[in-house]
């Protein structure tokens, strides 16, 4: 009689672990329906190849705001990955009281609101120049890159073995050789999907673009011009009272979460193909 | 003929103000198989380390006194230099994870950013591999990571890659305590045939590989060297009541 009911309660918690995750399910599925079924029907060739058109015409597309992105995304990566890996060395490397304190304003960095950022690049950048762009917008990504960068380069150094060091110095090498042809190979995998990761985070970040990269709807490859971006476009053509514009929103929420989608599946493959037996 | 290669003179080290060994003076003979043989924490591998400076590349580690290498004092010259001249093994196999084995045995030049052919490069690569008794395993395989090799492999690998680098003398930290016995016997002979070109110092706390594979024989206890002499007068007649115990494995 004692064991039926141990033996019940064992079923009935695996029927709840069950049940609550098919539950947590059902809203992001209902999203991902959502944005295909009606991003889909944006998608055609000019969506990619053509410019905006204003409101009421029919057709266009957001090449500006493709294009866009990736030209910030760039921006972002030139800015941030330099700085990101080597004070991941600098923190895997070195342990004392600076670099504590570096580490907790690298977390603090990490929860810095976006729209603050924004701001933080407006006041640096865009007031200075008298002008909104891709600089600026770039700048604000790769503050939120860098301590993706910085972290994940860390921890993969972190993790390499002693052992490995010892090998290299033992043969007499340096430090700097040491680092650069020893470690950094070895964490390579762990620094490259940091960085892809960074990128799938600012890639659908609006709010820091808000008053840097500003928008245009022309194609623009001038860091000192405004640019367009995919959430930007989201978040403008959704709030316009034209149901063709809501319709390119979707598209390119679409497009954005695609993007994400495809970035997701590389850094599989990277930790896959890179990882490092020890 | 016999000629001292190495001398330790007065040698304290240990770390963060406990000295683990204390004043050891050693010879080290050319061309001979040297075993540093004592219980586990005696201060074995303090002091291997302590000859390509190894010792002081962790943190909180103290040193003082001199070894004198064709007599110029290691501590006065630059410890890469050291290290280019005194190869070691490690416990552990240590290859390289991102090279293939081709690369790993020609890591020290790659490293040390020293330019030579590629015909040199497939030379030193073949000669050392023969000599590690590990080409005719892998010459069909020298562009494969040197981390699919089993762990004996790896490890004769690993004495391929300090034999490249035409060392004097070669360390071997406990070069068999990580592997199997098929693998611990190729290692204990390869050990052997290489006094002709290198000077060895071999730390084990295995007595009857120290028996097997050395000439000479430093005993070690609690950091301060007990007993020093030929391997065979060491097992058979040995003068300290300590050593006698230790080899007829009363302790350690």
């Amino acid at each position: 009689m004692k064991m039926n009911k141990r033996l019940f309660k064992d079923f009935l918690f695996k029927k709840i672990v069950i049940l609550f995750s098919i539950i947590t399910l059902i809203p992001l599925f209902l999203i991902l329906f959502i944005i295909v079924k009606n991003g889909v029907s944006a998608i055609n060739i000019d969506f990619f190849t053509k410019l905006p058109k204003p409101p009421g015409e029919k057709g266009g597309g957001i090449l500006n705001a493709i294009v866009g992105s990736i030209f910030l995304v760039i921006i972002a990566s030139i800015l941030a990955i330099p700085f990101g890996v080597t004070v991941g060395i600098f923190l895997s490397e070195v342990k004392n009281k600076f670099t504590e304190t570096l580490k907790v304003l690298v977390d603090v960095l990490q929860g810095v609101p976006s729209i603050v950022i924004g701001i933080v690049a407006y006041i640096w950048i865009v007031k200075p120049l008298k002008s909104f762009s891709a600089l600026s917008g770039g700048v604000a990504l790769g503050l939120m890159m860098l301590p993706i960068i910085i972290k994940s380069t860390q921890e993969a150094l972190y993790l390499i073995p002693f052992s490995l060091r010892e090998a290299s110095f033992a043969l007499g090498t340096n430090y700097t050789k040491t680092i650069l042809k020893v470690i950094l190979p070895a964490g390579l995998s762990g620094i490259a999907s940091g960085i892809l990761l960074g990128i799938m985070r600012i890639i659908g970040e609006t709010a820091p673009l808000l008053f840097t990269a500003f928008g245009n709807s022309f194609l623009n490859l001038n860091p000192a011009k405004p640019v367009d971006a995919l959430p930007l476009v989201i978040f403008n053509y959704a709030m316009s009272p034209y149901p063709e514009w809501h319709k390119i929103a979707w598209g390119a929420a679409f497009i954005l979460i695609l993007l994400i989608f495809i970035l997701n599946i590389i850094v599989r493959k990277v930790i896959k193909r890179w990882k490092v037996q020890f | 003929m016999e000629s001292t290669i190495l001398k330790i003179r007065n040698l304290n080290a240990g770390y963060q103000n406990k000295w683990i060994l204390k004043d050891i003076n050693l010879n080290i003979e050319k061309n001979k198989v040297t075993a540093i043989m004592g219980p586990s924490g005696c201060g074995k591998s303090t002091l291997i380390r302590c000859i390509n400076r190894m010792h002081e590349i962790t943190p909180g580690a103290i040193f003082k006194g001199e070894i004198y290498l064709d007599d110029k004092n290691i501590f006065e010259m630059p410890p890469s230099d050291v290290r280019k001249r005194i190869g070691m093994v490690f416990q552990r196999p240590n290859p390289f994870p991102t090279m293939s084995i081709y690369e790993n045995v020609i890591a020290g030049y790659i490293l040390n950013g020293i330019k030579i052919k590629k015909a040199k490069m497939d030379q030193i690569v073949e000669e050392s591999l023969k000599k590690a008794f590990l080409w005719e395993e892998v010459k069909d395989t020298l562009f494969r990571k040197g981390t699919f090799l089993s762990g004996g492999q790896q490890q004769r690998l690993c004495i391929a890659r300090s034999l490249a680098m035409n060392p004097e003398i070669l360390l071997l930290d406990e070069p068999t305590s990580a592997l199997d016995p098929k693998a611990q016997a190729m290692i204990e002979e390869l050990i052997v045939r290489l006094k002709e070109n290198v000077t060895l110092v071999l730390v084990t706390h295995n007595r009857s590989q120290a028996a097997r594979a050395s000439d000479y024989t430093a005993f070690l206890y609690l950091g301060e060297l007990i007993e020093f002499g030929k391997t065979e007068k060491i097992f058979t007649t040995p003068k300290n009541k300590k050593t006698e115990e230790y080899l007829t494995g009363k302790f350690g």
